[in-house]
């Protein structure tokens, strides 16, 4: 076992480290859109009249481009949060919850504060401010179960899915209550529309891609750098590899589980702040479902790493953004895309399936990646 | 099981009859609302107590389960495709239909399983990977095969989502049969026999799920089955030293776990309502692990856990016919999302441990390595 947590041996040249890397990931890909493609057959549609839509919907335009980067933006936040967390042995399912928390307090910063104050506020402060609200919003709700898992040992598995719950009741009630819409004419749960002073500038008029994207980009840095390159890093990943030896070498491991999960949820959050001040300006209930489970699949499609997590994002997006077309073309619907995302992390998960279709003998990375209800 | 965890749930459970009982007062007489909230709590603490179940037989053979969720969403599904295709297709009458529906369910979860026993034991995926990978495939599967097959313009019922055969019957048990007669004319004693008469009138699934209960006690910790299947999840080397076969066992149980996680499924759309939509199963696998975890991997530990989050359901349900007499300082009552909340805190407060720490088998979540 201890060999192969080495990942690989230091002859080998960058390239060929990062193709083998992504080897599984592509032939499971690979094999999930072959299947996809019979379950297409077997319902009768044509898959490569699906494809080509999938694909020309994806990145067919310019406007296909910036649709596509808009889905990706929350993708790539919420997949880092689910892989920094994983890199600290820690399991994240609760990143819908805590992106959707963060949204409702960015919008309520955003709507509400001026009024609150009586006056305009101006952007440069406004806009961070909500964002920065949001992000704490995630990081205290990821927090929490950081804490119980630190302190009680309650399972973060369970903790994470039951603080999910928790937040979408609670904001199911804030948004047909306390923070309704109070337009006359409305009659959907959502919070007004922020302040144009807590919005982020267009980047390109008439396209709805946002800075929210470049941030991600940044972000997904900023994480490889922080785990790869800092002594937080170093600590978690220790943490996450082995809490006792970490222990001995003098890292306060409680405190790396609760700020492990604090980052987690904060990216989380940050990923529902950008939604609100880039796009939506306004939160809105159930559009933040699905995010969860869809950043586990791209952190394990990802295998964790932020660059790995960004293709992965990308894939994903491109897949939700082109099913329309390929709705469009074919009439299939577009659960298709789940179905298809979930062979996809099928395969990613169970490597030895594909190893053994593709008689591959290389050993790759093995990495923790949870432990049970005991640790 | 301990008594300090009995008086926890016993407490937890009178704290949230109490509640509708104070304020439905003005209503109805204390028994009828005791008793329709008893009644209320057995039978939606039906897919727990079976989830539950489910947990006990995957995680006490060492296979950690957090795919019960897929697993009743998946079989709810199917159960109900198969009772539809038997009733419109096949043109079966409705008892057969809804009961191949409530079999094909049970089917249904098994095969989940066995994909889940795929990866964990054959290829020793991390199980709780493999929970999350059965999870999410449900969700696209039945999203997917939902849409497809009923609302596709291709699709076999061309658009139009055909009514179901409908749900398993209340099977009426006789009490106040039985025992109005000792009555004589007095009306309240009617009231109170015809009212206790009602915790007993419960579906098929409901009573086996209790019936379950008890057998799976029986099972684990009075059969030579039962004590393989705990000494592969304590400890698979030992247990492979002595010639059990460690991997058939796994699957074994894995398997039967998957058939009780359908047999909740069932439970949705073949006896609680005649209908399936997408993610109805709204986190009740997970709210299962809980009971099983503070049921300390035990059947009738889960089902008295399984109880309480059923007891909490149950208010929520019956407190909307007191709405209008809730009174104004107890106003959050009339929210239900807010009551809503109750199960899933309960879950947390549980795990921390607060109420006893609880110990889980101790090979379970490990793959075994010859």
């Amino acid at each position: 076992m201890q060999s192969q947590i080495q990942s690989s041996s230091p002859t080998k040249s960058l390239l060929r480290t990062v193709l083998d890397a992504m080897l599984i990931p592509f032939l499971a890909i690979l094999t999930a859109v072959v299947l996809g493609g019979i379950i297409i057959v077997l319902v009768r549609g044509n898959p490569f009249l699906a494809y080509a839509g999938l694909i020309q919907g994806s990145f067919g335009s310019a406007r296909a481009l910036s649709e596509t980067s808009v889905w990706a933006t929350p993708y790539i936040f919420a997949g880092l949060a689910v892989a920094l967390a994983f890199k600290g042995g820690l399991f994240n399912i609760g990143a819908e919850g805590q992106l959707a928390l963060g949204a409702v307090a960015t919008a309520l910063i955003g709507y509400a504060l001026p009024e609150w104050l009586g006056i305009d506020i101006p952007a440069i402060i406004h806009l961070p401010l909500a964002i920065i609200v949001g992000m704490a919003a995630g990081a205290f709700w990821a927090g929490i179960v950081g804490f119980l898992k630190a302190y009680t040992g309650g399972h973060e598995v369970i903790n994470t899915i039951m603080m999910n719950y928790i937040a979408l009741n609670s904001i199911s009630f804030l948004l047909n209550g306390p923070m309704k819409d109070r337009d006359p004419n409305n009659v959907i749960a959502r919070t007004p529309l922020i302040a144009e002073s807590a919005r982020m500038p267009v980047i390109f008029d008439g396209l709805r891609i946002h800075w929210g994207f470049v941030l991600a980009l940044l972000a997904a840095f900023l994480v490889w750098w922080m785990l790869s390159k800092s002594t937080l890093g170093f600590e978690i990943r220790t943490v996450g590899l082995n809490p006792d030896a970490a222990k001995y070498a003098g890292v306060n491991v409680k405190r790396i589980i609760i700020l492990t999960m604090a980052l987690s949820g904060m990216l989380a959050g940050l990923a529902g702040a950008l939604e609100v001040t880039g796009l939506n300006y306004r939160h809105e209930l159930g559009f933040s479902i699905g995010y969860g489970f869809d950043a586990i699949a791209i952190a394990l499609l990802g295998k964790s790493h932020p660059l790995g997590v960004v293709l992965a994002a990308i894939l994903f997006a491109a897949m939700r953004n082109g099913a329309t077309r390929m709705q469009f073309l074919t009439q299939l619907p577009v659960d298709l895309i789940s179905m298809l995302q979930a062979l996809i992390l099928l395969f990613v998960a169970a490597d030895a399936i594909i190893r053994y279709i593709y008689r591959i003998r290389v050993q790759s990375e093995r990495v923790v990646l949870t432990r049970g209800w005991g640790g | 099981m301990d008594w300090k965890r009995f008086g926890f749930i016993f407490l937890i459970i009178v704290v949230l009859f109490g509640v509708v009982v104070l304020v439905g007062q003005v209503k109805s007489p204390p028994i009828v609302i005791i008793t329709s909230m008893l009644a209320t709590t057995i039978a939606v603490a039906t897919p727990l107590t079976l989830g539950a179940l489910s947990g006990v037989f995957c995680e006490r053979a060492g296979v950690v389960n957090i795919g019960i969720e897929g697993m009743m969403l998946s079989s709810a599904f199917f159960g109900w495709l198969a009772a539809i295709y038997m009733f419109h297709i096949f043109n079966f009458g409705v008892g057969i239909s809804i009961t191949v529906g409530a079999l094909f369910a049970m089917v249904a979860g098994a095969l989940m399983a066995l994909l889940l026993a795929v990866l964990s034991i054959t290829y020793k995926v991390d199980q709780i990977i493999g929970g999350t990978v059965i999870n999410i495939l449900a969700v696209g599967l039945t999203g997917f095969l939902n849409r497809q097959l009923f609302f596709g313009s291709g699709s076999v019922f061309g658009g139009n989502v055909p009514n179901s055969p409908g749900v398993l019957p209340t099977i009426h048990i006789p009490i106040r049969e039985i025992f109005s007669p000792l009555c004589g004319d007095a009306a309240s004693c009617l009231q109170v026999v015809t009212s206790i008469n009602k915790v007993f009138d419960q579906k098929p699934i409901a009573i086996s799920a209790i019936l379950l209960v008890f057998i799976a006690h029986y099972v684990l910790f009075n059969t030579r089955w039962g004590l393989r299947t705990r000494a592969v999840g304590e400890h698979p080397k030992a247990a492979d030293t002595v010639g059990i076969n460690v991997i058939k066992m796994r699957y074994a149980n894995v398997l039967i776990g998957g058939a009780l996680a359908g047999l909740a499924g069932a439970y949705f759309t073949i006896e609680s309502v005649p209908s399936f939509e997408p993610l109805l199963t709204n986190g009740r696998g997970f709210i299962s692990l809980a009971a099983m975890i503070f049921g300390n991997w035990t059947p009738i530990g889960s089902w008295t856990a399984a109880l309480v989050f059923g007891a909490s359901q149950a208010l929520n349900i019956n407190i909307q016919i007191f709405r209008d007499v809730i009174p104004p300082q107890w106003a959050f009552l009339q929210q239900s999302y807010v009551v809503g909340l109750i199960p899933y805190i309960l879950t947390m407060i549980i795990l921390t441990g607060i109420i006893g720490r609880t110990t889980p088998p101790a090979a379970d979540g490990v793959p075994y390595e010859k």
